[in-house]
């Protein structure tokens, strides 16, 4: 059942046919996903008290409810290290169309994986895992489930992934947790089956796995029309 | 949904008829039923008259029977008059050949009779469609006799969104020596479609292998078939058209551009333990091995082979298509090499393929198949049979398939498929090995016997 609260952002974010950043990382975090501690700021000075409270390095990107696309306007600025360079940042990120503030985010680590849904006409609600990132539609390593997944089907989707030796330890790297993953996967896909009504898609890109945890570092969801 | 008036129709009535014109979907149904299937037909036209000395009646109320199938071949506009008056004589089933509804621009025509149906719980098929054939039983496809290909009764049963795809389908099956249980041509599918038939064939007893052409569903229909066929005990095959359509849709997620229609359609296909056949080829290899053979296999072949080169495009084969090709144990391959004869012992490679040469004759086929038939290194045999070895007799055939039925294990053979070797092939599929005429087609039967047991 959807409770409360991501009924509301739900409903607000229906204007602009997507959910903002910060309410889409909102509506993860209320469903039990983990996520980067993060805030959002307007100013330079919220910036810096925001960025100090989860500590540097952080991420900056911009929310806006005309950018869909955060990469594309140079939106996304990782590794800021220092006061100057994240209030910089700010200055830049202000003058993007509709800028509604800066979400400064904690630098997390990790393989990157992109955890997709797709409402298919034919099929209903499809779970996607990828690898994730900006290539993710080059590179086109995917694999692809109807919802909701049982924890076989989620295991079977990593394995078929091309790049599935990168999560299983790869030359000396450490494997991520594919507990943690399997079991992201499976919640997704129950969320996204009680979702199916109101939401178009989901991207959460990147994933970032290691091997503790598997952490929502982004997130876009698209409502239906 | 009770669909058997329409695969075992004792009386049928053949609604649209013309009196003068003998090449008329109608008359051409009304005529390769009458008297040819076990079914009594009976002519019905507004206009009454007769055709050919036998009544026409003007309405198939006026049918001094009660009517198990009723044909409709009348002009789109009158079919919900039609239906009406069968509703109201009490048919049991239908199917709507004429044309002219959704396809046509007319989905409020085709909506009503879709209503009407669903009321009075009158199943029908199509509109906009062949209807069903079944071996020995009856024909709706208004395709003159004398023109259609029919394949022998079999095990398959093929459902198909377009007619010519079916019919096409049957001469394949025919030339692939492939026996049909039914073949259903379900057009608009706008009330009858894949799932409620899947559920009737399911337990259908001359239904084997249940294949599909499926060009889309409808919304949400995707879903529920292919729940449906994962619990159903009988393999399904799909094949699919339409991959490429609609995928340049301008979609702003990234999984929307990812899993674009098919992708999605071929991903929760094969999460639901569906065979998606991805050509007319695989189709036609997947039917003919999953109504010969009903347990799935792990996919570890075994191949024997009179010649080096059929082995190694077979050991490629193997490979692409995801199935192992194991090396044989020193003990597997040493029994190999104590029942051959002795001039081919001498001379027969006897790793995985099992090489016998050109010297070999049926005792040394038969030694090597039993073997690997009994040994636990391989689930699955493919006989790259050369008709033209001096060595190999027209008993072949009926002897590796009582190996194959003794051992448990799925045979498939390749024989080259000319006239001339046409005993020989029946000596294979007549005694229930498959027989694949082309090396790559015996493999796609092996993997799809594999594939049943993948999800």
């Amino acid at each position: 059942m959807l409770n409360r609260e991501i009924k509301a952002i739900l409903e607000k974010s229906r204007k602009w046919g997507w959910v903002l950043e910060p309410d889409a990382q909102k509506i993860l975090s209320l469903y039990g996903f983990k996520t980067p501690k993060f805030g959002v700021a307007a100013t330079g000075g919220e910036a810096a008290v925001i960025a100090h409270k989860i500590g540097y390095p952080v991420v900056a990107k911009i929310v806006s409810p005309a950018v869909v696309h955060k990469s594309d306007v140079k939106g996304v600025v990782v590794g800021i290290k220092d006061d100057e360079t994240l209030i910089r940042t700010l200055e830049r990120l202000s003058g993007i169309d509709g800028f509604a503030g800066m979400l400064i985010a904690e630098t997390v680590k990790g393989v990157e994986l992109i955890i997709g849904a797709k409402n298919d006409f034919q099929f209903g609600p499809m779970v996607l895992l990828g690898m994730g990132g900006v290539g993710v539609e080059i590179y086109k390593d995917v694999s692809l489930r109807m919802a909701p997944l049982k924890p076989k089907d989620a295991e079977h989707m990593i394995g078929e992934l091309a790049a599935r030796k990168l999560l299983t330890g790869y030359r000396g790297s450490t494997p991520v947790h594919l507990n943690a993953l399997t079991k992201t996967l499976v919640h997704f896909s129950k969320r996204i089956m009680e979702l199916a009504d109101v939401v178009e898609s989901v991207d959460l890109n990147p994933v970032m796995c290691n091997a503790k945890s598997c952490i929502v570092a982004d997130a876009r969801i698209m409502l239906k029309k | 949904m009770n669909l058997k008036p329409l695969f075992e129709p004792k009386t049928m009535a053949v609604i649209g008829i013309s009196a003068g014109n003998d090449r008329h979907p109608a008359n051409v149904i009304y005529a390769k039923n009458n008297h040819r299937y076990p079914v009594r037909v009976y002519a019905v036209n507004p206009r009454g008259g007769t055709l050919h000395n036998e009544t026409i009646y003007p309405r198939v109320s006026e049918i001094p029977a009660r009517i198990d199938l009723a044909v409709i071949a009348t002009r789109a506009e009158l079919v919900p008059d039609v239906m009406a008056d069968c509703i109201a004589a009490g048919v049991k089933s239908a199917t709507v050949i004429s044309g002219g509804f959704s396809e046509g621009g007319r989905v409020d025509l085709q909506d009503r009779i879709v209503d009407m149906a669903r009321e009075a719980g009158l199943p029908f098929i199509g509109p906009n469609c062949l209807g069903v054939y079944v071996p020995s039983r009856v024909d709706t496809f208004f395709l003159p006799i004398e023109r259609m290909i029919k394949p022998e009764a079999g095990g398959v049963t093929f459902v198909s969104q377009s007619g010519g795809i079916l019919v096409d389908h049957m001469i394949k099956f025919a030339q692939q020596g492939v026996g049909m249980a039914k073949a259903v041509s379900i057009g608009n599918k706008a009330f009858v479609r894949e799932k409620e038939l899947l559920a009737y064939l399911s337990h259908d007893p001359a239904t084997k292998v249940i294949a599909y052409y499926i060009e889309g569903f409808g919304e949400g229909e995707g879903r529920a078939f292919v729940q449906a066929a994962d619990v159903c005990a009988k393999p399904v095959v799909i094949m699919k058209s339409g991959k490429t359509a609609a995928g340049n849709r301008a979609v702003s997620s990234h999984t929307a551009s990812l899993a674009g229609d098919y992708a999605s359609f071929a991903a929760a296909v094969a999460q639901h333990n569906i065979i998606e056949a991805a050509n007319e080829n695989e189709l036609v290899s997947f039917c003919e091995v999953l109504s010969s053979y009903t347990r799935p296999i792990e996919g570890r072949i075994g191949i024997i082979t009179g010649s080096g080169g059929h082995g190694a495009m077979a050991v490629d084969a193997c490979s692409l298509a995801g199935l192992a090709v194991p090396e044989l144990s020193d003990r597997t391959k040493t029994e190999i090499q104590n029942g051959l004869s002795e001039s081919v012992r001498a001379i027969a490679s006897l790793g995985n393929p099992a090489d016998l040469t050109g010297s070999a004759v049926d005792d040394d086929f038969v030694a090597c198949a039993r073997v690997l038939g009994a040994s636990p290194e391989i689930d699955c045999v493919v006989v790259l049979l050369l008709p033209y070895i001096p060595g190999v007799s027209l008993d072949i055939g009926v002897r590796l398939s009582a190996v194959s039925r003794q051992s448990g294990k799925p045979f498939i053979a390749y024989v080259p498929h000319v006239e001339k070797y046409n005993m020989l092939i029946e000596g294979f599929e007549l005694n229930g090995i498959p027989a694949s005429s082309s090396i790559e087609g015996a493999v796609l039967m092996a993997k799809a016997l594999a594939r049943r047991s993948s999800c």
